[in-house]
């Protein structure tokens, strides 16, 4: 089950938001977050939606896949429909019992923000679907390059990154191992109250972080014997240029962005709820 | 007289300095002497106006490719609190010697040293005593770290832990990258080496889809790709399958035929040395014996005392021939016990 987690994952295929380069799919993705803030109206979640729905096809990721990526944010995103569900107190009350209460007010938010946290999780999956970690951290070094002037270690952040999305599924595997080994063993992970199951993790825990930090170690012994020495003096195998696709990208991205913050804004919405 | 010498000896030094050439014992030895005459006070000189270091030039010409001498590594041994109780030699003056192209393997049980040998001839270790010497650059002078690095290529055991791109061509471009090779170069190295290693076909899958003998070999085509004159593989099967394990071994036997590589390989498996130059056999930071494989195996109780895993085959042409057969000591293989047997009458 644990392996099922797919954010974070690079999905190899042959389409044009593969092809782009990183530094328009990062900075687009953080448009596009942006974007889903901008509008309150149906209208916006349906230029976003539009939006989305041509930028997966493009991707030629599969949806099913990419659906997969949300599983292990629901409790996050069913925690965040509830609180607004019944904390927010606005228009009228459509069920009230005991101390429940929902008001339309209070749906209207909770199912928006639904919307806009998966919309927000696959517009971010997305660019790491389609880039490969270290095409993505070449382009956060290059796009953040002007900060080493003020003595950010930027290179070595985009190593940091870069190796610790390597290891997602390493380490996942060998969670899922130890979990096993353990169960075998006679842990109980299933059942028990919240605090219970917590302590219940830690003969899990122990052994993931010393497997972690031997894996640590180990590999940086291999970066090393491989030359490895920081930024200075290293070449690109893939260096970044910008290339007419990539102007285009950037173009389309800044007109959707408008097109959402003017549609959201001004078209009537009324019209449109319930 | 000497000026002749000096100059022809000059050009010598320069083109061994880059790059490595071979010649026979007999011309190096004559040409060596007459060098000794010319140049035995002179340290730096001239020549086509870039400094040669005659020293280092000597060194590499009389040594082979990894050398060490009286080599001693100690390491602080810790009680539970974290206190030190006493130093602990893991290498304990250990001499070896390896020519250019050879291949070399280093067999020892857990604990024998073999590893912490191995880490020094990358320089991730530095002696405590005594010299090691790559390429005839001291690895103790941090000056020549870089070089070292370069010049002896390091598959470790764990092909999870050594593989750092999250794409096979990427991780092979790594070494490259740290040189400062220039991009175009790297594609065509890139290429080059996965094609030595068979994995041209994999090039843009992730590394994590692949198995076990699959990744070694992705690691082995890292190492290539920066042009190495040597490639030190620290126990790159222990953790591998029995298929793997002959996809790895078959790779670097490949890699030695086409690339005329030194290849020093660190086991303790047996049956992967039978094809090497020369064998050394290690315990308790000693080498204990060495030879050519046959010489070795035929000390059948001796390696056992060693807690080595003798090959079958050989184990059980030493009880024949103890039991007064007329076989000859050190058999390596099925087909030569076969040969043997079949001889007797």
């Amino acid at each position: 089950m644990i392996r099922d987690i797919t954010i974070g994952q690079y999905y190899p295929a042959k389409s044009i938001l593969h092809r782009l380069d990183p530094r328009v799919k990062l900075v687009s993705t953080l448009l596009y977050l942006v974007s889903l803030f901008l509008f309150k109206s149906i209208p916006g979640y349906i230029v976003a939606t539009l939006f989305l729905a041509v930028v997966i096809r493009l991707s030629k990721v599969p949806f099913s896949y990419i659906v997969k990526g949300l599983k292990p944010v629901i409790m996050l995103l069913m925690i965040t429909v509830i609180f607004n569900l019944f904390l927010t107190r606005d228009g009228e009350v459509l069920f009230h019992a005991w101390i429940f209460t929902i008001t339309e007010g209070g749906l209207q938010t909770a199912v928006y923000m639904a919307v806009r946290l998966i919309y927000l999780i696959i517009g971010s999956s997305l660019m790491t679907f389609t880039t490969t970690p270290n095409e993505l951290t070449d382009g956060i070094e290059k796009l953040l390059h002007p900060l080493n002037k003020i003595h950010v270690p930027v290179h070595e952040v985009a190593m940091i990154m870069s190796i610790a999305l390597r290891f997602i599924p390493i380490l996942l595997e060998e969670t899922d191992k130890i979990m096993k080994a353990q169960i075998a063993r006679g842990a109980d992970l299933e059942n028990g109250n919240i605090i219970q199951r917590a302590k219940n993790m830690i003969p899990i825990l122990v052994p993931l972080f010393v497997s972690a930090f031997r894996r640590a170690n180990d590999l940086a012994m291999a970066m090393e014997a491989r030359c490895y020495r920081g930024g200075d003096g290293r070449t690109k195998m893939k260096p970044l240029h910008y290339e007419k696709r990539d102007r285009i990208a950037y173009v389309v991205v800044i007109v959707y962005v408008i097109a959402v913050f003017v549609i959201g804004r001004y078209v009537p919405l009324h019209v449109w709820v319930f | 007289m000497c000026g002749i010498y000096q100059n022809g000896i000059a050009h010598f030094f320069y083109l061994k300095d880059r790059q490595s050439i071979s010649l026979s014992g007999f011309l190096e030895e004559t040409i060596a002497a007459k060098m000794g005459i010319a140049l035995a006070k002179k340290e730096m000189i001239t020549y086509n106006r870039k400094r040669v270091n005659v020293k280092a030039g000597w060194r590499r010409l009389f040594m082979g490719m990894v050398q060490t001498e009286r080599l001693v590594y100690e390491y602080e041994k810790r009680d539970e609190e974290g206190n030190v109780i006493g130093m602990s030699r893991a290498i304990d003056g250990v001499d070896i010697d390896v020519k250019e192209g050879q291949f070399i393997a280093i067999l020892g049980h857990n604990g024998s040293g073999k590893s912490t040998l191995a880490k020094h001839m990358n320089a991730i270790l530095v002696p405590t005593e005594g010299t090691m010497w790559v390429d005839g650059k001291d690895t103790k002078d941090p000056e020549n770290l870089w070089e070292v690095r370069q010049s002896a290529g390091m598959v470790f055991q764990n092909p999870d832990n050594q593989i750092i791109g999250t794409v096979v061509e990427e991780d092979v471009g790594f070494g490259p990258e740290n040189l400062g090779v220039p991009t175009d170069e790297i594609w065509s190295r890139v290429e080059e080496s996965l094609k030595a290693v068979g994995m041209i076909e994999y090039r843009h899958h992730s590394p994590n889809k692949l198995s076990g003998g699959q990744k070694q070999r992705v690691a082995i085509a890292g190492v290539v790709a920066m042009e190495p004159k040597c490639i030190v593989l620290d126990e790159p099967t222990a953790m591998l399958d029995p298929v793997g394990r002959k996809e790895v071994l078959k790779t670097v036997q490949k890699l030695r035929e086409k690339k005329h590589v030194t290849v020093i390989l660190i086991t303790h498996y047996m049956e992967e040395v039978v094809d090497a130059d020369q064998v050394y056999v290690m315990d308790h930071g000693h080498v204990v014996m060495k030879g050519s494989p046959r010489e070795v195996f035929a000390q059948v109780d001796k390696l056992k005392e060693y807690r080595l895993d003798v090959p079958q085959v050989t184990v059980l042409s030493d009880l024949l021939r103890k039991k007064g057969l007329e076989i000859p000591a050190g058999i390596l293989k099925k087909e030569e016990l076969v040969d043997a047997i079949c001889r007797l009458n």
